[in-house]
């Protein structure tokens, strides 16, 4: 089957003037330095070698993250930028749904900026009239479509413009993450518009953000990441390694955020060594106001928390349902008696999720001495997904804290499943026999 | 080049429409809507019917009435000049187009000056209206000239506009430099005093370097003054520096045609 999209080698690097925004006509003159100017000074490439294929009648998504190249792709596609090197070979009718009601004329009336953006998207005046009342039904602007485009809301502006370019009935359609311009129900219009044209056989290019999007409707994706292709072909497939890598960048955030976190409170520490002790010691006695802090008197001291996952590996991504430990490294000066070891989880809007200490659970301390570990296991971590914060303490059963790390830590829960709450218990669903579902939609 | 020049024609539709939008956003809202092309020339001649008759009265013999006269060049210089001044700003004010939708960008210009000439023509009835009060009836030999003129000057209009559309993309301060640049145009060009006035013709050769010397003489010549069109040489030796002029702008603006989308 012949491509219907095909980008070989593309590469695609944008100028910065450096400095010259608004440069004057008159400097360039003076210095001579018009040539210069408009030789790029800087680069910056958003597109590196480039090559993918799209064959005819496909529906092939692009995804990555802000800035990976993605709606640069699509306007090389588009043919609105030319690459600086490497070909972009496109069969048939383009419409590129990248912003929608572009030119639209505020002054004028919705009905005259119909015709004319159908003109400008390629329609002859003829072909606009025959499709007109579909356009405008389609719009749900029926009654609005005489009064003056500027008079309209953004969302009629926008499903204005969907509406024009999607009738367009071009054999390849560019969609940059317009999706989401009208309402639920609009949205649903949309998406069946989408399939429409899949069934006669349309090309379509999809830049999003909307996974689910891709994952229902694309046969093929593109993941871009840095404006190289990382890896391209089954939906699912692409998207997983998107979502490893993008669980691997919060990862090293969260592990940088806990580091620095840790080591303002060491900052701190160094300054109010007396008063330190004096904060309270009770979690859940100040939920609510609950600021992180690090205070004790450090008789044991807790030298090192670390998130381990179902392999034993550090980690500050984990997936609802998956096994946690919570090692705490300790370090006691002298040997003592008295020692409880607590853990507290809380939400991100500090709200204690569970907490719990070896003194509550019974476990009477007899010694501890030297260097220690203390490992709080979970076995299924049952929370919803979200961003989550940890409490980690060595006190006295009188609440006398040695070494209190209030809300250092910070783990991420990851759930390809959208529940609502904090906990997430254990559950199954069963059905009388005269209930039954289809395939997932 | 020649390939998308040829494509401006495929663009006439586009062109028109665009032209036929400017015009109806320009007058929408305003009450007397379209009437305002022809008051407004009409205010600007009443204004100077008073002033050179009234105030300063001027009695250069042979361009009586001078209101009528300066008439007959201020017309074709408001197309020239706004043209030009909108022309300059049409690639940044459409920068949504060229940015997001594949879109000719010398559209952009040339609706620019076509809007202007379609405001011309509606002043024209104004005017001959004045002439013919005036007594002045313009010789039908003569008024075999009048498209001529017009599509010289479109012609050269549009070649300055390509280029300075092109280039206040990247310089921005063109827009504020032309402002001046035309002022002082427009007094270095015989529209308010006549061309045969003793002091100009000593400044000959000057005049004749500015090609809208050429243009407005033969305007006055045609519109004006009795007799045959005395100009017609330097007119169409205007017609066919305008086309080369108009092939190296055309040139120009599509070897930055590129540069557009990333630098509106």
């Amino acid at each position: 089957m012949t491509p219907a999209i095909e980008l070989a080698h593309v590469t695609k690097v944008y100028r910065k003037y450096s400095g010259r925004q608004f440069a004057t006509l008159k400097s360039a003159l003076l210095q001579r330095s018009i040539l210069r100017d408009l030789r790029p000074s800087e680069t910056f490439p958003a597109l590196t070698d480039v090559s993918f294929t799209v064959p005819k009648g496909a529906t092939y998504g692009v995804i990555g993250r802000n800035g990976s190249g993605k709606s640069s792709a699509l306007k090389l596609v588009a043919g609105i930028t030319k690459p600086t090197s490497g070909t972009v070979a496109v069969q048939g009718r383009i419409s590129a749904l990248i912003e929608l009601g572009a030119g639209f004329h505020p002054e004028i009336s919705g009905r005259e900026n119909v015709f004319i953006n159908g003109i400008m998207l390629g329609l002859s005046k003829r072909e606009i009239q025959e499709r007109f009342d579909e356009i405008v039904d389609f719009a749900e602007l029926r009654e609005f479509i005489d009064a003056p485009v500027k008079t309209y809301s953004s969302g009629m502006y926008m499903r204005l413009g969907f509406a024009v370019a999607i009738h367009v009935d071009p054999d390849v359609l560019l969609v940059d993450e317009v999706l989401a311009v009208g309402d639920e129900g609009f949205t649903h219009k949309c998406l069946d518009k989408f399939s429409e044209f899949r069934r006669r056989g349309k090309t379509i290019l999809l830049v999003t953000h909307s996974l689910n999007l891709v994952e229902r409707f694309c046969d093929e994706a593109l993941w871009l990441d840095d404006g190289r292709v990382q890896t391209y072909g089954d939906p699912k497939r692409v998207i997983d390694a998107y979502l490893t890598k993008v669980e691997e960048g919060e990862e090293q955030l969260l592990a940088a955020t806990n580091a620095r976190a840790l080591a303002g409170q060491e900052r701190q520490d160094g300054s109010q060594e007396p008063g330190a002790q004096e904060r309270p010691a009770d979690p859940t006695s100040n939920m609510f106001v609950a600021t992180e802090g690090r205070w004790g008197s450090r008789e044991i001291e807790i030298a090192d928390v670390t998130l381990l996952d179902a392999a034993g590996e550090a980690s500050h991504v984990f997936h609802s349902g998956d096994p946690l430990s919570i090692r705490l490294r300790v370090r006691a000066q002298q040997p003592t008696s008295d020692c409880v070891f607590g853990v507290g989880i809380f939400n991100a809007e500090g709200v204690c999720c569970y907490g719990t200490n070896t003194y509550i659970e019974e476990m009477t301390p007899a010694t501890i001495a030297g260097d220690a570990e203390a490992t709080f296991a979970v076995d299924t971590l049952d929370l919803v997904e979200g961003t989550y914060k940890l409490d980690v303490a060595v006190h006295k059963r009188d609440g006398y804290p040695y070494d209190y790390h209030r809300l250092l830590y910070t783990f991420r829960v990851k759930s390809r499943t959208h529940d609502v709450g904090i906990y997430r218990p254990r559950h199954r669903w069963t059905f009388s026999p005269n209930v039954t579902f289809g395939p997932k939609s | 080049m020649f390939a998308n020049l040829a494509g401006l024609i495929r663009y006439r539709g586009l062109i028109s429409s665009l032209v036929a939008r400017e015009l109806k956003a320009r007058y929408r809202g305003s009450v007397l809507g379209f009437v305002w092309s022809f008051v407004n020339p009409l205010l600007l001649l009443v204004i100077y019917s008073f002033v050179f008759t009234k105030i300063m009265p001027n009695e250069t013999p042979g361009v009586q009435p001078f209101a009528v006269f300066m008439f007959c060049g201020i017309l074709p210089w408001n197309w020239f000049a706004t043209s030009l001044s909108d022309a300059a700003g049409s690639l940044l004010a459409g920068g949504n187009l060229i940015k997001k939708v594949l879109f000719p960008a010398e559209v952009l210009p040339i609706v620019s000056v076509l809007t202007n000439m379609v405001h011309f023509f509606l002043g024209l009835p104004i005017l001959i209206a004045f002439l013919l009060v005036a007594g002045k009836y313009p010789d039908p030999s003569d008024l075999i000239w009048f498209p001529i003129v017009v599509l010289v000057q479109l012609i050269f209009s549009t070649a300055l506009a390509l280029v300075l559309a092109a280039l206040t993309v990247h310089f921005r301060d063109i827009r504020d430099i032309l402002a001046n640049v035309l002022t002082l145009w427009f007094f270095a060009t015989p529209i308010i005093y006549p061309w045969f006035q003793p002091n100009v013709q000593s400044f000959r050769w000057m005049f004749n370097w500015n090609p809208f010397t050429h243009l407005a003489v033969s305007y006055q010549e045609i519109l004006f003054f009795k007799g045959p069109l005395g100009h017609w040489k330097w007119l169409l030796a205007l017609g066919v520096a305008s086309v080369f002029l108009f092939l190296a702008c055309y040139w120009l603006f599509d070897r930055l045609r590129d540069s557009f989308a990333e630098a509106v």
